[in-house]
């Protein structure tokens, strides 16, 4: 395992300095790489980070986001996305090329309200963000339960390669699905087996900060102990 | 008139003149806003509440090129002694600018074109220096908020009081002292963000009141300091 020397910062905090690269939530004042947000910090490979432990949700091209329709336009659906930002799905997308503002009614297919799984297709500072359905397992969520939780927890929930996530499906035998803007969704034959990831869900957006978080999500799960440890400290 | 200082150099409440007031910071006190903070400066009590990034409305205000930033500061009617007209006044319209003018230069709100931040700050109990507490909270409350940010903001005011250079003004000190002088500094950048001056100093004594009052504030930047990581990581692990 490469060396990641990771430690807790808050906005102003010098976090190193020398010749490395600043990455995400850092910005550089000479030599030094200065953290712009309270979270933890990390260096890895010459590159210098910050996983923020707080802030809303911008989006990024190819994030996967769950998103509710709010309105329509003759074109386009609106979407909010849990962002500052609207997002857009234009109706070529769901009806095809040959789709025809006269002819095809927009809210026989998504209605206000409904829930959409959806891709960023295109995201810059000059524009709010397109989305897109057109891939596999994306399009409008039928049945199950909606939880928010902060952005920033995201990759905590999905866990190293998955395994957060793996863990609580697993367990609970639930489909969750998660969006990059803290919108997830949870579906699941049995009531019990809802609960119980619900529950887990919100445990991890709850102690996001905390080391040893899937042994006590597996815990709290009944799931016995297994190989597949992930802490935010190893 | 009341003696602001008595001979071997106590003041009127009795702190030393380099002696701040009991400063203490609470993150994320409101449930409803992106990010909060609660002041308690000396006697001050002082309730910051941000929110955004989001929309802008007026939609006419947007920036295509950056995200705006909106303070409201307004005192409470109770926060003095005398009810105060709720209306903001023409000292609260000014404080409001002066505050949005020196949280600007820590964000980075190049990221966000076309939003606003919102800063509201409360006075709920008004006792001199005011405006430096606001400030202070405002910061921890931006930060809470995960704005992007380039430093803190840390506000302290120092001023001159029975011909003497003193840390932190009081109430009384500035209706009665010969000046005041707020200051807010980004302290890890070492960059001043507001430096007002009410009164009277000699170029000596203008220097060594700007050299108090940054003093101040790196005294004010640890508790804000402390506050976050209570909030963010209490758990204490490194």
């Amino acid at each position: 395992m490469m060396d990641v020397k990771r430690r807790y910062v808050i906005p102003g905090d010098v976090i190193a300095s020398g010749p490395l690269r600043p990455e995400q939530n850092v910005y550089q004042d000479g030599d030094r790489i200065i953290s712009t947000c309270v979270g933890i910090s990390e260096i890895f490979e010459n590159a210098v980070r910050v996983i923020p432990l707080t802030g809303v949700y911008v989006p990024k091209t190819n994030d996967l986001v769950i998103g509710k329709v709010i309105g329509t336009s003759p074109l386009s659906w609106e979407f909010d996305i849990n962002s500052c930002f609207i997002g857009f799905l234009p109706a070529q997308d769901v009806f095809g090329r040959d789709y025809s503002p006269t002819k095809d009614e927009l809210k026989q297919r998504l209605n206000i309200g409904d829930l959409v799984a959806a891709r960023v297709a295109n995201f810059d500072r000059s524009r709010d963000p397109l989305l897109t359905v057109q891939d596999r397992d994306l399009g409008k969520i039928d049945s199950g339960e909606l939880i928010e939780i902060a952005p920033s927890k995201v990759p905590r929930l999905i866990g190293k390669r998955g395994s957060m996530i793996q863990t609580i499906e697993m367990a609970t035998r639930a489909m969750i699905t998660i969006g990059q803007n803290g919108w997830v969704v949870v579906s699941c034959d049995n009531s019990e087996g809802l609960l119980k990831a619900v529950e887990a869900v919100k445990m991890v957006d709850a102690l996001a900060h905390t080391p040893n978080l899937t042994e006590r999500v597996k815990s709290m799960l009944g799931v016995p102990e297994g190989e597949n440890n992930d802490t935010i400290n190893d | 008139m009341t003696q602001l200082m008595t001979e071997d150099g106590i003041r009127c409440d009795g702190r030393r003149v380099d002696q701040l007031r009991n400063i203490s910071i609470k993150v994320g006190v409101l449930k409803n806003a992106d990010g909060s903070a609660y002041i308690e400066f000396g006697k001050n009590k002082i309730l910051a509440g941000v929110f955004g990034p989001r929309d802008v409305h007026p939609k006419h205000m947007a920036n295509q090129d950056t995200g705006i930033l909106r303070c409201r500061y307004h005192m409470s009617p109770f926060s003095v002694t005398e009810r105060k007209n709720p209306a903001p006044s023409r000292r609260e319209i000014e404080i409001s600018k002066v505050l949005k003018e020196a949280l600007q230069p820590a964000l980075i709100l190049k990221d966000f074109p076309r939003t606003v931040i919102d800063v509201f700050v409360e006075v709920l109990q008004a006792d001199g220096g005011s405006r430096c507490a606001a400030l202070d909270a405002a910061a921890v409350a931006l930060a809470d908020a995960g704005i992007p940010m380039r430093d803190l903001v840390s506000a302290c005011a120092a001023g001159k009081v029975a011909d003497r250079i003193v840390l932190d003004v009081n109430n009384e000190e500035d209706q009665e002292g010969q000046a005041d002088m707020p200051v807010a500094i980004m302290p890890n950048i070492g960059k001043v963000t507001l430096m007002q001056l009410d009164g009277i100093l000699t170029p000596d004594e203008y220097k060594t009141c700007l050299q108090t009052a940054i003093g101040g504030c790196r005294t004010v930047y640890e508790v804000q300091r402390r506050a976050l990581v209570e909030k963010y990581f209490e758990s204490g692990e490194q």
